[in-house]
């Protein structure tokens, strides 16, 4: 009775992780600019291999001791992707990547400046080589 | 019961990858390629979890947590090199 | 809490590389006891001058809570971004948000952005440490001061009382 009910809990996590993976990378692939095609990854990814991971973490937990192992990954996987969906999102700015047209707000970031210095009036002087 | 959701669960990450695969080659800037790659790296640590999974046996853990570790360090390490033309300052 | 000495400059972290090791080693032989206490010792002293002065955490049991709240607003936040991406008319209203902190200390700040990255509907963006704005990225937001004053109430609000108080 146990037994079967736990397999369907792992049966249950491994679809849902695949589910939640594969609905992340669709969101990859047609979403509009790259502000919005980060949401995808970074959230419902992470959830996806993390669900994955649990599910196989019990899998093994029931057939020969309890496993710890994954569930360090799943841990190393939650802190990290906040981190490079931060890094990433810096980057695209610092690239000044145009967002979509219906976005609202206008980050100081996005704006274009002005080069500092024309080549007439560069420190060294008319050469563009240092 | 649990074959065929290890099936189902194979053949999704699968599609998955393929679509980032997708989005890496056609990406019009370079964050978009570096966030495909990312999140294929994510990817292929649930299919070596569940290939592991399919052979029944837990050798596959070390390589997850090595994927897991260097896909993490060379997405930090690019998107720095892209911030600042530098990685280590 | 144990307190910092010369010897042990981060308890906590000695504490958690220890239990790391023997969770990775998957045994509690005294061999692997002594190697994972060697280590817990020599890499915090090793990477001393790496690390800033380390937050204190006042209210262990409300950072529990917290984490448990963050935990159901990650599945929360997967269920929406899910019905968002397969929505096959794909009206979404994405804006910028600027996000005044008040938190003061760096690792605060870091889990409320990493928390921001991880729940319903916006990504952390950019930390500006000068003007003390976060700048958010928002899937679906209709009200922007609702946005913000939600992730004040819900997020930011906590984490003070557990670091600040």
């Amino acid at each position: 009775m146990l037994e079967s009910l736990l397999e369907g809990v792992i049966a249950f996590m491994l679809i849902a992780g695949g589910a939640f993976a594969f609905i992340g990378s669709l969101g990859l692939t047609h979403l509009k600019d790259f502000y919005m095609r980060l949401h995808g990854p970074s959230k419902t990814t992470t959830l996806g291999v993390g669900c994955t991971l649990i599910g196989s973490m019990i899998y093994f937990s029931l057939h020969d001791g309890p496993v710890v192992q994954e569930f360090l990954i799943t841990i190393f996987v939650f802190i990290t992707a906040p981190v490079s969906a931060h890094m990433l999102a810096k980057s695209a700015l610092h690239h000044k990547l145009k967002p979509d047209a219906s976005t609202r707000g206008n980050p100081e970031e996005l704006e274009s400046e002005k080069p500092k210095h024309t080549v007439e009036e560069s420190p060294q002087g008319n050469s563009p080589l240092p | 019961m649990i074959d065929i959701a290890l099936w189902i669960a194979l053949a999704l990450f699968t599609a998955a990858i393929v679509l980032n695969f997708y989005r890496a080659v056609i990406g019009p800037s370079l964050p978009d390629r570096i966030l495909a790659v990312d999140t294929m790296y994510m990817n292929s640590i649930a299919l070596i979890v569940l290939f592991g999974f399919w052979l029944d046996t837990k050798n596959y853990f070390e390589a997850a947590l090595l994927i897991a570790m260097l896909g993490f360090i060379s997405t930090i390490a690019i998107c720095k090199y892209l911030l600042r033309g530098d990685i280590i300052e | 809490m144990i307190p910092p000495t010369r010897w042990l400059p981060m308890p906590i972290l000695s504490v958690l590389l220890l239990v790391v090791w023997l969770l990775l080693q998957h045994s509690v032989a005294l061999g692997q006891w002594l190697l994972g206490g060697v280590l817990a010792i020599a890499i915090p002293l090793v990477c001393r001058p790496f690390w800033e002065r380390q937050p204190t955490i006042k209210r262990p049991w409300r950072l529990f809570l917290y984490v448990l709240r963050v935990l159901g607003d990650i599945v929360t936040a997967n269920l929406q971004v899910s019905k968002l991406i397969l929505d096959p008319r794909g009206r979404m209203r994405p804006a910028f948000v600027e996000y005044p902190l008040t938190l003061k200390e760096n690792f605060p700040i870091t889990i409320l952005a990493s928390t921001i990255t991880m729940t319903p509907g916006t990504v952390s963006a950019h930390l500006r440490l000068d003007g003390r704005t976060l700048l958010i990225h928002a899937l679906d937001v209709s009200d922007i001061n609702e946005l913000i004053d939600e992730i004040h109430q819900r997020y930011e609000r906590p984490l003070m009382e557990i670091f600040e108080s």
